[in-house]
């Protein structure tokens, strides 16, 4: 094990994602992205699937990666992730080639919600099952943004995309946001986290708790957009905060450990769980989003808020149970 | 008929942008930027961790933007627990 990450330390470290990147202003990807990067132990290479992170760190002739990056489709980031694995591990063997001598090699793939809720979950669920060594981040701004604000199987119900107009018709998206993380542990891959980038030290340590854990490591990442989910570009720490707070986004930790996957809430939502009054009302995090705005604006959908506040309490409530609280 | 393409043996191997993002300047994409009070600042470093753009360094001990990349979303001001960013009209 690597030494305790600390925000002292961290500071020091220089970012492996450059600036100059052309992420829209108040995108949270790229904080993202930079507290994974910082939590790496050494040796480095990451791959992005077709997204906003890819599309815009990689406009040609400039890239914003300080380290090997490897371009990737749309579906397959965990696959080209389990090839770079694999020819690491080729190379010790053999004892040549250009990765042999890396004693450790942290492999990442970041991709975004529509490359592994949609278009990529084949190739994630593979690489899981065949147990590669790599971590895996979803940046999960709900919808397929770089195209323009089209519903993804991540869109959280009622959220207002450019394929779900909230109209007459329809509030929104009609369906709700699919579990991914529960299809992930269902896997039983040895480490799962969620993380918000309101919380950048309980981000790192998981990045790193992830680079550390030896087959695929998940790391779910909350990645408000301000362009699609409506806020001005100030409030993405906010939001990220408030869907932790509201409990929408809770945030855990879990670990598979002889076959049992052991759940751990991180301080956060602990903090919660310990104090239930403390947890807030999930209007307060959908109304300061103009994607939901049809549901206060021109009348209070009050049913439909409280169906949303319902999924948010069942949800919170099997966390709870399986985190034995 | 247009010109003979080149075929794939010919085609430069890989395509690789080989150039750092740091060249290309995105200062000028916001109106505002950050001014910190360092009689406030507590030195918390959140700024820095928080700013999507890598704009705000330590390397002096105190937060410093780099007025090449800030973008001025505001997000450093908007989260600053002691209050000690202000967003000021850029020039
Ligand atoms: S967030 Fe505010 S208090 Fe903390 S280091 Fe930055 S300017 Fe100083
Ligand atoms: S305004 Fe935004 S881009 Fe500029 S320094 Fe603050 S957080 Fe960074």
């Amino acid at each position: 094990m690597s030494k305790a990450i600390t925000l002292k330390e961290a500071v020091k470290k220089p970012d492996l994602l450059a600036s100059g990147h052309r992420l829209c202003a108040g995108c949270a990807e790229p904080i993202i992205a930079r507290l994974v990067l910082k939590a790496s132990r050494g040796a480095i290479i990451a791959t992005t699937a077709t997204g906003c992170l890819e599309v815009a760190t990689t406009i040609f002739p400039y890239s914003a990666w300080r380290i090997p990056w490897i371009h990737t489709a749309f579906e397959n980031a965990a696959a080209t992730a389990s090839g770079i694995e694999a020819a690491w591990r080729a190379m010790r063997r053999k004892g040549r080639g250009p990765l042999a001598k890396y004693e450790t090699l942290d492999v990442v793939a970041f991709a975004g919600d529509g490359g592994t809720y949609d278009i990529g979950l084949q190739a994630l669920s593979g690489a899981l099952e065949r147990g590669h060594d790599f971590t895996y981040v979803l940046l999960d701004n709900e919808a397929y943004m770089n195209t323009g604000i089209q519903r993804s199987g991540g869109t959280p119900y009622c959220a207002w995309t450019t394929t779900s107009p909230a109209g007459t018709v329809i509030p929104g998206k009609r369906e709700w946001k699919k579990p991914i993380d529960e299809i992930v542990i269902a896997h039983e891959i040895p480490y799962t986290a969620t993380v918000s980038p309101a919380y950048p030290l309980d981000l790192m340590q998981k990045a790193r708790a992830a680079f550390e854990t030896e087959g695929p490591a998940f790391i779910h990442a909350i990645s408000p957009c301000c362009r699609g989910w409506r806020f001005p570009p100030n409030k993405t720490i906010e939001v990220a905060r408030l869907a932790v707070e509201t409990c929408f986004f809770p945030l855990y930790e879990c670990r598979v450990e002889d076959g049992r996957p052991i759940y751990k809430l991180s301080p956060p939502s602990l903090a919660i769980a310990k104090r239930p009054e403390r947890k807030k009302p999930v209007e307060e995090y959908l109304k300061i989003q103009g994607r939901f705005r049809h549901l206060f604006r021109p009348e209070r959908r009050g049913d439909l808020i409280e169906r949303i506040q319902r999924w948010v309490d069942r949800r919170w409530e099997m966390l709870l149970e399986k985190a034995g609280l | 008929m247009s010109e003979q393409k080149p075929g794939w043996r010919e085609l430069p191997f890989g395509a690789i942008p080989y150039k750092s993002s740091l060249e290309y300047h995105t200062g000028d994409w916001g109106v505002e930027r950050p001014e910190f009070d360092l009689e406030k600042c507590t030195r918390c470093t959140l700024c820095h961790f928080y700013c999507p753009e890598g704009a705000i360094s330590f390397d002096a001990g105190h937060p410093e933007v780099d007025l090449r990349y800030c973008k001025g979303c505001g997000i450093c001001a908007n989260e600053c627990p002691a209050g000690a960013i202000r967003m000021v009209r850029k020039g």
